[in-house]
Order: structure tokens, then C-alpha cells, then sequence
């Protein structure tokens, strides 16, 4: 058990290339922290420098009360879970995960006490004399958490562990994986591009792009306070609206022209203003209140996915596209124009030059 | 997969006939004449052969020259298989982690592979040449007279070198493909949980390699034996005189210089059959703990 503190750590590559901008943050004991965001942000080779895969160019990684930046991977006390599994192809799954017990020559009953324990918990039990090639990806992947389980690390290292597993079983081993962080009590760093892996694993979220930080916060903070339309568009499916507006006569309305009202609640006279499908509310009229939001939307595509429907239209017949939630049975007809209304509280306001939440 | 059926019988047979009749007419036939002449003792000139039964056999492996010279052939086989496999490992595994300028280290390394052995010998005579061969300087330094095609350890000594230097850049191109080819996770696995590299090398990447070694290690037994002879004959300049000789070259010398096809066909059926149990020890033996991804 240990935190894990990163102080303005940068990485830059040979050319001159920035792939991790200066990040700093601090994570708790027994946390488990997710870092997602889209491929070439950064966040692989984030989780590299702190397993001591990847030097550090600058700034400071310490685990524990320990500055690791110089530590050979072997002594940093954590423990790594692969995207491919990396498993020993030439070693039965107890010597896979009795390898690097070994290898710190720690006592035989106490080897076999930890490898028994850790196949118990996984499962895995049956299959301790076989090969990885004679296991499943599933199985494969169970025995890449035992291996990290039985070094009792002062903190898990995951580098999206699930992507190669089919979808069922990718949310099996999410519960599990969540279930195994809670009782172990470990220190966890996560990385996924996955936005739904992110929103039910973590307790903390950090939100990369581009090799820099963008958000760092709860689930639910993250998700319903956005710090950046970057974030606004990555977390949650279907994305984000997004749609340029300009003021008008206080309030405001489209940059493409009609079809949209909105009340203008920090004074700016452009913002991007963002909302949520989900808090669209569907209306054959306008909406008669003025604190609220309300649009003029043409009905595109209907796309049910079983639970809801995604109903995807345009303001006005111009303007960005926007997408809608619609309970399952909906049925609307391409070219139907609609009525959509929200409240004011569920309307996100960004600077439309550099795109940062603007807090009310 | 798909099955295709060819609609005359023969002709999967007629496009196999060029592969067949290269392996008929240059090593069955050969294979044959060579174990049909093992049983006569030919005349000098050609003119005729008289059957002998198994006096070849028995000629050969009850000359004390014979005993000698396999003794030789088994040293020399062993060093340049040890050496050339060792010194290939040691620099592919070097060369795998070098980062900037990896294509020049190594185009230098390959590079030698395209030289013809008899060039590598004629190379190994200038690097050992008695007055201006600067290995000779170098060793003469800590007082090693070398006198090639003099001394018998000396002679054994730079045909060892010259043949393991001949053979290192083709196992080296192995040795590095096969390195490439261990996943780069498992290797980074491999360093969590284990902090000494040597250890780590031993007990993940060399078992992983061990099908690429396992290849090599036939190949180059079989170069040690057999593909050496143009290095021997450049060393020697074909007067051999008390100098080492393999068992290859003894053929040679036997059949060619000494005009004696009998004993010589002997001696290379012996070769053949010792080759061929080799090769099924190695099978049975080494493949079974080897593990094939």
C-alpha cells in the first residue's frame, strides 16, 4: 500500500517530440485511478515511467515516501497487468506466477501459500500445470491478474488489461477487477481508452490529451461538470452536443442562424454552448419559459440500440449536428421537426476560443 | 482450406519431378555409388574393381590415422559449433539493445556472410601469414610463436578461428530475428519481476530463443563437418602434411590424392551414418524439451 505522487513529470522523445506535457497529481492510498483518453494522449506512457518502463525526463515519481525516478523496475514494489497479458509462454500458470517470488527469493510454503491463494480467489485453480497457450483469452487474462496479485505490490499498474477481450466478458472482468481493487485495498493506476471502463472503475478520473491533464475529478464530477469541451465530448455516449452561439438582444441563438434560445447567463457575447442528449426533452412545441433552453430541430436518422433510441437531427435544418435520446419505442420520421427543451441548469457554457468550462 | 483436386493423377507428381530428380541425382545416386564402391577396391587406374567385402570398413576404422583425425573432427566440430553459436548470441543480444546506428552494427555483422569460404580462408591466411599476419604479431606479444602449417595445435587453432569467424554472422541473423520476435511485453514482464538481466536472460529470453538455437546448433554441425573443407584446403594449400585435417578432408585426400575410392567411399558411408544418428539424438533428445510457441 502506498501512494503515488507524480511532480511535473515530462517525456519528451528524441525529436523533439512531447509525448507527456508536465503532469502532476497526487494519488491516494488504496486508490484506484483511471487515466483515459484518446490513443497518442499520453496516458500509456504515463503508467510506463511509473512501472520504470520508460526513463523520465523530467519532474519527479514517487511511490511511497521514495523518488523512484532512478529505481530498477523490479524495486519499485508494483506490479503490472499487460494489455496483451504478457504471460511466460514457456512456463506452466504456477510458474507464472510463482516467477517473480521467486526471483526475490522469498521462502518455498510461502510461494505456494501466495500462488493456491491467489488461484483460489481467481479461479484458476484447475489450470495451475498448463501452459498460457492452452488457456483462453479469458483465462489468460485472469492468471495476468493473478501474477500481479501474489507480489503483494504497494500498488496495481493496469494498461488496458480488457481491450482484448470480448465484450461479455470485458464487463465480467470489470466487476471483478473492481471488486479485487475494494478488497485488496491497493493502490491502483488504470489506463483505458474505454469511457465506460473509466466511468465505473475509478474513484478519480484523469482525463488526458495530448500529454496534458485536462481534468482530474470523480466520475459523476467529471461527467456532469466537464472542464473543457475536450472533455465535454470524450466522457459520455453519444457525446455531448455542441453547438456556436452568439448573443443577441441578451439572448441567445444559433451562429448559423435561427433555431435555437437560450437565456445568456455569464455576459460573454460567443460561447460553445454544450448539453447532454439525454437532457434534451422532446416537444411537438416550443417551449414557452425563457430560462430555458429550447431548439427547432429536423429529425435526420433513428438509431435504436434496445434500451433508448438515438434520434440524430440538425437545428433548424443547418447548423452542427445534434443527437437526442429517445425512449426505445420512439419512431419519428426523417424530415419531422421537433421541439427540444432543457433547463437552464443543464446547459454547459464553454469559451468558444479555447474551449474551458465557464462556471456560473 | 480449401481442397484442389487435380484431374490427372500424374501431374502433381510431373511438377514435383524437377525437386525429385535434383535430390535423385545429386544425393541418392552419389548416396548409392558411394555405398557400392565401399565394398571394392578399385583399381588405381579404372580399369576394374574387385569386391572385398567389408575390408574398407574394417581398413578404416582400425587405422590409428583415422582415430586421430576423428578426434580432431569432434574438437574442431565442437569449438566452432560452441564458439560461433556463443559469440552470435553474445552480439545479437548486444546489438538488439543497441538504439542509434542499430542498421550499421548490423550490416557490419551480416556482412561477412556473403564471403565464400575459400575467400574466408584466404583471409585467414593473410591474418595468420607467418611474417605479416597481424594476428601472429598480436599473439607473438605474449610470446605464442604461431607457425601455421607447422605446428599442429597452431593449425587447428586458425582453422577453428577462421571457420567460427565464417559462420558467426549467419547465426547471428537468426539469433537477432529471433530476439525480435519475443514479445516485447513479456520482456518488460520479465524486468518487474525479475532485477538481474542475466538471470532474466537465462530464465525467460534464452528458452523463448531455444527453437531458433536448436536450428542453429543442427546447422552448424553440419557446417563444422562438412562446409569447412574450403577453409582447411586454403590453410592447408593443399599440402596437409602432419597437419589437422577433418574427416571430410580426409575423404578427399583419400579418394582424389591418394586414389583410393574404396577406402574413401568407406570412410564418407561412416560419415553418414554418424551424421545420421547425430541427427536423431538431437531430435529425440533436445527438441522434446523445447518449447514451441
Amino acid at each position: 500500500m502506498a501512494t503515488i505522487t507524480l511532480d511535473t513529470v515530462r517525456k519528451v522523445y528524441a525529436g523533439n517530440v512531447e509525448a507527456v506535457k508536465g503532469v502532476s497529481v497526487d494519488i491516494d492510498d488504496g486508490e484506484f485511478i483511471v487515466l483515459v483518453g484518446p490513443s497518442g494522449c499520453g496516458k500509456s506512457t504515463l503508467l510506463r515511467m511509473i512501472a520504470g518502463l520508460e526513463d523520465i525526463t523530467t519532474g519527479d515519481i514517487s511511490i511511497g515516501d521514495r523518488i523512484v525516478n532512478k529505481v530498477d523496475p523490479a524495486d519499485r514494489d508494483i506490479a503490472m497487468v499487460f494489455q496483451n497479458y504478457a504471460l511466460y509462454p514457456h512456463m506452466t500458470v504456477y510458474n507464472n506466477l510463482a516467477y517473480g517470488l521467486r526471483n526475490r527469493k522469498i521462502a518455498k510454503d510461502e510461494i505456494d501459500r501466495r500462488v493456491k491463494e491467489a488461484a483460489r480467489i481467481l479461479e484458476i485453480g484447475d489450470y495451475l500445470e498448463r501452459k498460457p497457450r492452452m488457456l483462453s483469452g479469458g483465462q489468460r487474462q485472469r492468471v495476468a491478474m493473478g501474477r500481479a496479485i501474489v507480489r503483494e505490490p504497494a500498488a496495481f499498474l493496469f494498461d488496458e488489461p480488457l481491450s482484448n477481450l470480448d465484450a461479455k466478458l470485458r464487463v465480467q472482468m470489470r466487476v471483478e477487477i473492481k471488486r479485487l481493487q475494494k478488497a485488496l485495498g491497493t493502490t491502483s493506476v488504470y489506463v483505458t481508452h474505454d469511457q465506460l471502463e473509466a466511468m465505473t472503475l475509478a474513484d478519480r478520473l484523469i482525463v488526458l490529451n495530448g500529454g496534458a491533464i485536462e481534468q482530474i475529478g470523480a466520475p459523476v464530477d467529471v461527467y456532469d461538470k466537464p472542464a473543457s469541451t475536450f472533455v465535454a465530448s470524450f466522457i459520455g455516449s453519444p457525446a455531448m452536443n455542441l453547438v456556436p452561439v452568439r448573443s443577441e438582444n441578451g439572448r441567445l441563438q444559433a451562429e448559423s442562424g435561427a433555431g435555437l434560445d437560450a437565456p445568456n447567463l455569464h455576459g460573454s457575447d460567443r460561447y460553445l454552448l454544450g448539453i447532454r442528449p439525454e437532457h434534451l426533452e422532446i416537444s411537438g412545441e416550443k417551449a414557452n419559459g425563457t430560462d430555458g433552453l429550447s431548439m427547432e430541430f429536423t429529425v435526420n436518422v433513428l438509431e435504436p440500440v434496445g434500451a433508448e433510441s438515438y434520434i440524430y437531427g440538425q437545428l433548424d435544418g443547418a447548423g452542427p449536428e445534434i443527437v437526442v435520446r429517445a425512449p426505445s419505442h420512439a419512431r419519428y420520421d426523417p424530415g419531422t421537426v421537433l421541439y427540444l427543451n432543457a433547463t437552464a441548469a443543464d446547459i454547459h457554457f464553454f469559451d468558444a476560443e479555447n474551449g474551458r468550462r465557464i462556471e456560473g | 482450406m480449401k481442397k484442389v483436386q487435380f484431374r490427372n493423377a500424374w501431374f502433381p507428381y510431373l511438377l514435383l519431378l524437377p525437386q525429385l530428380s535434383i535430390v535423385a541425382i545429386f544425393f541418392l545416386w552419389p548416396a548409392a555409388e558411394a555405398v557400392r564402391s565401399s565394398f571394392y577396391l578399385e583399381d588405381p587406374f579404372g580399369f576394374g574393381a574387385t569386391f572385398v567385402g567389408f575390408d574398407n570398413f574394417v581398413d578404416t576404422i582400425t587405422s590409428t590415422d583415422y582415430g586421430r583425425i576423428a578426434r580432431f573432427t569432434g574438437i574442431f566440430t565442437f569449438c566452432v559449433t560452441f564458439l560461433s553459436l556463443g559469440i552470435a548470441l553474445l552480439l545479437a543480444v548486444k546489438a538488439d539493445k543497441v538504439i542509434h546506428g542499430a542498421s550499421t552494427y548490423k550490416t557490419l555483422l551480416m556482412w561477412v556472410y556473403a564471403v565464400a569460404p575459400p575467400v574466408a580462408g584466404l583471409i585467414a591466411i593473410l591474418l595468420f601469414d607467418q611474417h605479416v599476419g597481424p594476428i601472429v604479431k598480436l599473439v607473438a606479444l605474449f610470446g605464442w610463436k604461431m607457425q601455421i602449417g607447422v605446428n599442429y595445435f597452431d593449425t587447428g587453432f586458425a582453422m577453428v578461428i577462421a571457420a567460427v569467424w565464417k559462420q558467426i554472422p549467419v547465426n547471428f541473423i537468426f539469433f537477432l530475428s529471433g530476439l525480435q520476435g519475443i514479445s516485447k511485453s513479456v520482456q518488460e514482464a520479465a524486468s518487474i519481476d525479475c532485477r538481474s538481466g542475466f538471470r532474466r536472460f537465462w530464465t525467460v529470453t534464452f528458452p523463448l530463443l531455444a527453437p531458433t538455437g536448436f536450428f542453429l546448433l543442427i546447422i552448424n554441425i553440419t557446417y563444422a563437418f562438412f562446409d569447412t573443407f574450403g577453409i582447411i584446403d586454403v590453410i592447408l594449400k593443399t599440402e596437409p602434411g602432419n597437419n589437422p585435417v577433418t574427416l571430410v578432408y580426409k575423404v578427399y585426400l583419400d579418394g582424389f590424392r591418394g586414389n583410393d575410392l574404396g577406402g574413401s567411399s568407406a570412410q564418407s558411408v561412416v560419415l553418414m551414418i554418424l551424421v545420421f544418428i547425430l541427427t536423431v539424438i538431437q531430435f529425440r533428445l533436445i527438441e522434446r524439451r523445447i518449447h514451441y510457441t
